[in-house]
């Protein structure tokens, strides 16, 4: 619900990375979404949209990766995946004994641009 | 909020649609670019075509080809946190408290579960022995920070408009507008709201859910990033027990396979049932 909030961060942040390369037009941005982020895929892309109209990144397109959570259950000495994001629980062995690698971050990782010629 | 940021068609989804009826929203031509030529791309995949045609659609290639002439394209790897604006004001006003030993927590939950309620009989029990301050955020409305200044406690009303959390930046503002003292305890009343606030760091020191018995036992799985962001789960309307069904034992350890760390206390801010509790760690926390 709150991904608009999110689509204006990310647009202003584009923004001064294409201000600072000599940006003509963004064509494509990826995001990774942490495990544990409760931002929702489709919202993202909804709002990515409307948050960049009129700016340099209007129009292009927005690739967004999910990460998993990694899981390590010392109780069955296994990789394991969680039941469900939240729920740490071993789907394996039921065990809780986990160490979790994931976090709640949404992060920008790479940016395609249009440069000017002219200014390199 | 839904209306706001169009999240009432992200991700929604009501049992029985059928997959391909989804995500039509993908294709609504939002962005100004609609009238102009060529495709717009909104999705990764989807492209909206304007009315025209095909011959239309082929011009604007061509002329992107053009274009191309004159700019070259480049991919750049680089690692920007989305949410570092806000996460950067979450640590300057943790500083912030901690530089002051002030206590501050950030208490979310669903509208109506008793927040205010909950909040006014904490801050009379608190009265005589520690200096106490209450941000009250909600979309509308000044109503919750008379009912907290009635206590005779220093209190702000943050209204978010359209927003559906706070964030903190807003309580950045507020505290400074709050006469707050050295080892105080600041409250944060959260929207009302189990989903947004869970993502966005205040500067508090811990989020505090208030879930009451008339939501139903199965919330902390319905809901699960807000129990798993939390450290406390207060219980409330206890007082309500006798007269519905509600499984608190169910909701105790679904609360707990969502987050096994969460301290959970039932409480009752009508009958005070629990209050004390609720308060000796309160004081606890305060002193640690």
């Amino acid at each position: 619900m709150h991904e608009i909030t999110l689509c204006q961060h990310m647009a202003d942040l584009i923004e001064t990375q294409a201000r600072r390369h000599a940006v003509h037009r963004v064509t494509a941005v990826w995001v990774d979404i942490g495990a544990f982020s409760c931002t929702d895929e489709d919202a993202l892309q909804f709002c990515f949209g409307l948050a960049c109209r009129g700016t340099r990144a209007e129009g292009c397109a927005l690739h967004l990766r999910q990460l998993e959570a990694e899981c390590w259950c010392y109780d069955c000495q296994s990789d394991c995946a969680l039941m469900t994001a939240h729920v740490k629980i071993c789907s394996r062995c039921g065990g809780k004994n986990l160490r979790i690698v994931a976090d709640d971050s949404v992060k920008i990782t790479k940016l395609q641009f249009d440069e000017e010629v002219n200014n390199v | 909020m839904c209306s706001t940021c169009g999240c009432a068609h992200g991700g929604a989804y009501v049992e029985g649609d059928r997959p391909e009826q989804e995500a039509g929203f993908n294709r609504v031509p939002f962005s100004s670019g609609f009238s102009g030529s060529g495709p717009l791309v909104i999705g990764p995949d989807v492209a909206f075509h304007p009315a025209g045609g095909s011959q239309e659609r082929l011009n604007a290639s061509l002329k992107k080809q053009d274009d191309q002439e004159a700019f070259r394209r480049r991919t750049l790897e680089i690692e920007l946190d989305v949410l570092s604006k806000n996460s950067a004001i979450a640590s300057h006003n943790r500083r912030r408290f901690a530089e002051k030993n002030q206590l501050v927590l950030n208490l979310v939950s669903s509208p109506g579960s008793g927040k205010t309620t909950l909040l006014t009989e904490t801050l009379k029990r608190l009265h005589e022995s520690v200096s106490c301050a209450v941000i009250e955020g909600d979309q509308q409305t000044l109503n919750d920070a008379a009912r907290i200044r009635a206590t005779g406690t220093p209190a702000i009303q943050v209204n978010t408009g359209k927003g559906c959390h706070l964030n903190a930046d807003m309580v950045n503002r507020a505290a400074q507008r709050l006469m707050l003292k050295q080892n105080g305890i600041l409250f944060i009343e959260n929207v009302g709201n189990l989903v947004c606030p869970a993502d966005f760091d205040l500067g508090e020191r811990h989020k505090v859910t208030v879930l009451s018995v008339t939501e139903g036992e199965d919330k902390p799985l319905k809901y699960s990033y807000m129990f798993a962001a939390s450290s406390i789960m207060l219980l409330n309307k206890i007082d309500l027990l006798p007269y519905i069904h509600f499984d608190i034992d169910k909701c105790f350890e679904y609360a707990r396979s969502v987050n096994p760390d969460i301290k959970i206390m039932p409480v009752s801010a009508a009958s005070g049932e629990g209050m004390d509790a609720w308060i000796s760690w309160l004081e606890a926390e305060l002193c640690a």
